[in-house]
Formats: C-alpha cells, sequence, structure tokens
C-alpha cells in the first residue's frame, strides 16, 4: 500500500529523537513503503512533549496526530516517557467532549531498530484516520469568512 | 447562637495572629457577595456567610505566601486549598482555615432568567433567605424564588459540604448531596454526535469576548502574569477574533487543570457571557479520577498524579498495534 485511496490527509507526528525518529529511519533505509500522510516533528524526548502540541494541531485542522517514543523503560532521560504516557492518556479524556473523535489521537513506543514495527504502527494508523476522512475545522474567523463568501 | 455568629466569634479569636482573614462581604449589588479581607475587629461587622457567598476565597492565598493568613471556606472551597497545600503552593503552617456547613450557594445568572420580564438584573434592592426560597425586593415588588431553581448546579453534585481541612469548623456537618459523582451532565453532552458538540463549542465560543475572567476567578491559575496565553514566543494563541483562538484558550485552561481543578465552577460564574467552561474541566477531571483513582483537593499530603509515575499503569490499556 503506497498511497492511500483518494485525497491525502494531514497527519502530525511527534517523534522522540532518539527511538521513533531513528525508528521511521530505519524503515527509510530498509526501504519499507510507507503512507505519505504523516509529517513528522522530531522533539528530543516524548517528555517534552506538551499536550497542547497535541491539541493545537487538532484544533488547527490536523486530521490526525501520532505521538511515538521509546518504549516504557527505554527513555534516554530515563523517565520522561512514563510522564508522556500519563499526560497523553489524560488528555485523550477531552477529545470527545471538545467533538473530535477520539481516534485522531494515538500514541505509541516504537525503538530505533523496530523499522517494521514504524511501518506498521504509520500504515495502520493512516487507515484509521481515512476511515475517519477529513477531520472538521473550526472556523478561524466566522464573521470574515461569511464577509469574504458574499463579496465572491 | 447562630452560626454567623459563631463564625464572627471565630474570626475575631483568629484575627491578632495573622495578617487577615478572607471572608465574603458585601458585593456591588445586592445579590452579588465580594471577598472581604479583615484586618481589625470593626471588619467583621461587615462579614456574612452563607448562600450568597460565591467566591472562592482561596483564589488569593498564594499571594499571601509568606504571611500568616486565615480564610473562611464553604466545602468546595476547602478541596481548593487543599489541592493549593498538595502542589506546595500556599503553605498549611501559614493558613489558619475556618470551615462551616455549606447548604449550597446562589447562580445569579438562574436569578436573571427567571427575573426577565419582571425586572432588570441590577434592580433587585434587597435579598434574603427565608426557609427553602430567597426572598427579592424588586420595584415590582416582593419575589419569591424556591432554592432548587436558583442554586448553582455545582451543589448539586457537591460531594464535601463541609471543610474537609479545617483548624476550626463552626456548627454541625452536613450530609453531602452526592457521595461520588457521576459525570451525567458529560455522558448526556457526549451522547451528541460530534459534529454536534464541536457545533455547540463553535456557537458559545463565538461570544466569548476574551476578558480571560476564568482565568482570573480560577483559584488554581497561579500563574498569573506569565500566562502561556500571554506569551509571544510560543504564540500559542494569536490575537485574531476568531474562534479558534478563543477556544484554544479553554483548552489550554482545561489542560493545565488536569489533575489539578476541583470543579469550584469560579471559571463558569465569572463568564459575563454564560459560556458553560467547567465541562471541559469536568472532562478532564473525569479521566484522572478514572485514571489514577484521585480526587483533587481532599488528600493534602499525596503527590498530583502529572507529577509522579508508575513503572506499570494498571489503569492506561495501551493500543496493541
Amino acid at each position: 500500500m503506497l498511497v492511500l485511496e483518494g485525497k491525502e490527509l494531514r497527519i502530525v507526528g511527534f517523534l522522540c529523537n532518539w527511538c521513533s525518529y531513528g525508528g521511521a529511519d530505519t524503515a527509510g533505509v530498509g526501504r519499507f513503503a510507507q503512507p505519505t500522510d504523516l509529517r513528522i516533528v522530531r522533539v528530543p524526548c516524548s517528555g517534552r512533549i506538551n499536550p497542547l502540541f497535541v491539541m493545537k494541531a487538532l484544533i488547527n485542522g490536523a486530521d490526525g496526530v501520532l505521538v511515538s517514543g521509546c518504549h516504557p523503560r527505554d527513555c534516554h532521560y530515563a523517565e520522561g516517557n512514563f510522564y508522556a504516557r500519563r499526560r497523553l492518556e489524560v488528555i485523550k479524556g477531552l477529545l470527545p467532549v471538545l467533538g473530535i473523535d477520539p481516534r485522531r489521537f494515538e500514541y505509541t513506543w516504537v525503538s530505533a531498530s523496530e523499522g517494521q514495527r514504524w511501518q506498521h504502527v504509520v500504515e495502520e494508523f493512516t487507515k484509521q484516520v481515512h476511515a475517519l476522512g477529513p477531520a472538521k475545522h473550526v472556523p478561524d474567523a466566522p464573521e470574515l469568512e461569511a464577509l469574504a463568501k458574499s463579496a465572491v | 447562637m447562630s452560626i454567623q455568629e459563631e463564625l464572627n466569634n471565630a474570626v475575631k479569636a483568629t484575627l491578632p495572629d495573622v495578617e487577615c482573614v478572607i471572608g465574603w462581604g458585601g458585593g456591588p449589588e445586592a445579590l452579588r457577595s465580594a471577598p472581604l479581607f479583615m484586618r481589625e475587629e470593626a471588619d467583621v461587622e461587615g462579614f456574612k456567610a452563607g448562600y450568597f457567598s460565591v467566591n472562592n476565597p482561596a483564589l488569593y492565598l498564594p499571594e499571601y505566601k509568606g504571611k500568616k493568613t486565615a480564610v473562611v471556606v464553604k466545602g468546595c472551597d476547602a478541596r481548593s486549598v487543599g489541592q493549593l497545600i498538595a502542589e506546595g503552593l500556599v503553605k498549611r503552617e501559614e493558613l489558619v482555615i475556618i470551615g462551616f456547613p455549606c447548604a449550597g450557594v446562589i447562580d445569579v445568572d438562574k436569578v436573571n432568567t427567571l427575573l426577565a420580564g419582571r425586572c432588570e438584573p441590577g434592580e433587585v434592592t434587597a435579598a434574603r433567605e427565608d426557609g427553602n426560597a430567597v426572598v427579592l425586593d424588586t420595584p415590582a415588588g416582593e419575589i419569591r424564588l424556591d432554592k432548587k431553581d436558583v442554586t448553582a448546579d455545582k451543589c448539586g453534585r457537591c460531594m464535601y459540604p463541609n471543610a474537609l481541612i479545617a483548624d476550626a469548623f463552626v456548627g454541625d456537618k452536613r450530609e453531602p448531596a452526592m457521595t461520588e459523582d457521576d459525570y451525567a451532565d458529560l455522558a448526556a453532552f457526549e451522547a451528541l454526535p460530534l459534529e454536534e458538540r464541536m457545533a455547540f463549542w463553535e456557537k458559545e465560543m463565538s461570544r466569548c469576548i476574551r476578558c480571560y475572567a476564568c482565568r482570573n476567578a480560577c483559584p488554581l491559575c497561579v500563574c498569573r502574569d506569565h500566562c502561556v496565553a500571554m506569551t509571544r514566543n510560543p504564540h500559542w494563541v494569536s490575537q485574531a477574533d476568531g474562534v479558534r483562538d478563543k477556544l484554544f484558550f479553554q483548552v489550554i485552561h482545561a489542560t493545565h487543570l488536569a489533575g489539578r481543578c476541583t470543579g469550584c465552577g469560579e471559571c463558569q460564574r465569572a463568564c459575563p457571557v454564560g459560556i458553560p467552561v467547567l465541562m471541559l474541566k469536568r472532562a478532564l477531571s473525569r479521566q484522572v479520577e478514572n485514571l489514577f483513582a484521585y480526587k483533587t483537593g481532599v488528600d493534602i499530603e499525596g503527590t498530583p498524579p502529572l507529577l509522579t509515575f508508575t513503572l506499570e499503569e494498571p489503569k492506561i490499556k495501551e493500543r496493541d498495534w
């Protein structure tokens, strides 16, 4: 599955430098075909990920957000991913109330050697987001939008 | 001796040892109370605790850190104080907490809705309690309202009407309205389709005037002038007058209160345009309660759940890819 059917969606990935970013690199070096919807942001550690990164991406129109870090107990900084796990799990509770499908956000652990697993994660998550379709955008300024429409 | 007299005596007894005692006094309108800072015995005359004491005096405690301060609290205020202590934002030994059994507080927005057509919100000249009723003097004559119609929603799900931590407690302890929060309001909202939920926030947030009263009224928003929403770098919230930025500010407020919000409802009460912002915070409170079995502001010794971790998280079910 090189490119999924239909229009490409925008998925933002926050990847820890030490594991998942390396894992994505391994997948690239191994030439494992992946869907192209994912845009990767490299962060020093999954513990660096402010939950607001995820919320800002989703509210500003990302169709999906994927966070990936080192497996628990494997953190380069010893405990960053333990804190990340709690924070990321907690913000999942906010999505349904905001009207954002909770399936648009996932977090997982992929190590630097797991190229194959990375391919699998990206494929599965992209499929999951494609099944939901494009996210509904929160309008930036409805009055201006209406004005622009009436002017046309 | 009435509870008010007993409270007055307790306050007077505390005054010599502290910088000030924070309580409630008369506000700008008959229906509204305002925080009262009592520094000498004469100030106690204006002190009034009860059905109209809506403000959360815990809001002012971080400012008084380093000085011995006393505070009169309702049950919900005591939880805010408890959470501030648990996070080290105030010190237990610097506080004198005076509690009383709270029978619920008024929701002025509900009163104004009921008065619509009979008189304007600011025209009420006097308000008093009379058993299960609130009696208002208005230009249209005396109006009696049933307390159950004008009591704040949060009081209907109050689990701790008596201050959990108190150095002095006045009066007899009350039975809570609820022993366990069932989050029925959230469940009802989540029964709506996703699109309707988002449309709801779009509609509600379009009224927001970005006055940040919700933040300023929050006893746990302790960053004050260093709020992340005011920074230019990172530029979390832009100056654009759009629903997206307004909603994102509420998301910031809610996420920064995850595992900290005690549900005192001050954000929602302070909102001048009546946006139900407490719902977002309750969604995160429910999540924290389910995941970590942590009730905010109840245990002043424990570590808040997002400041710690365990190697194995029994309640977190990670996705199996």
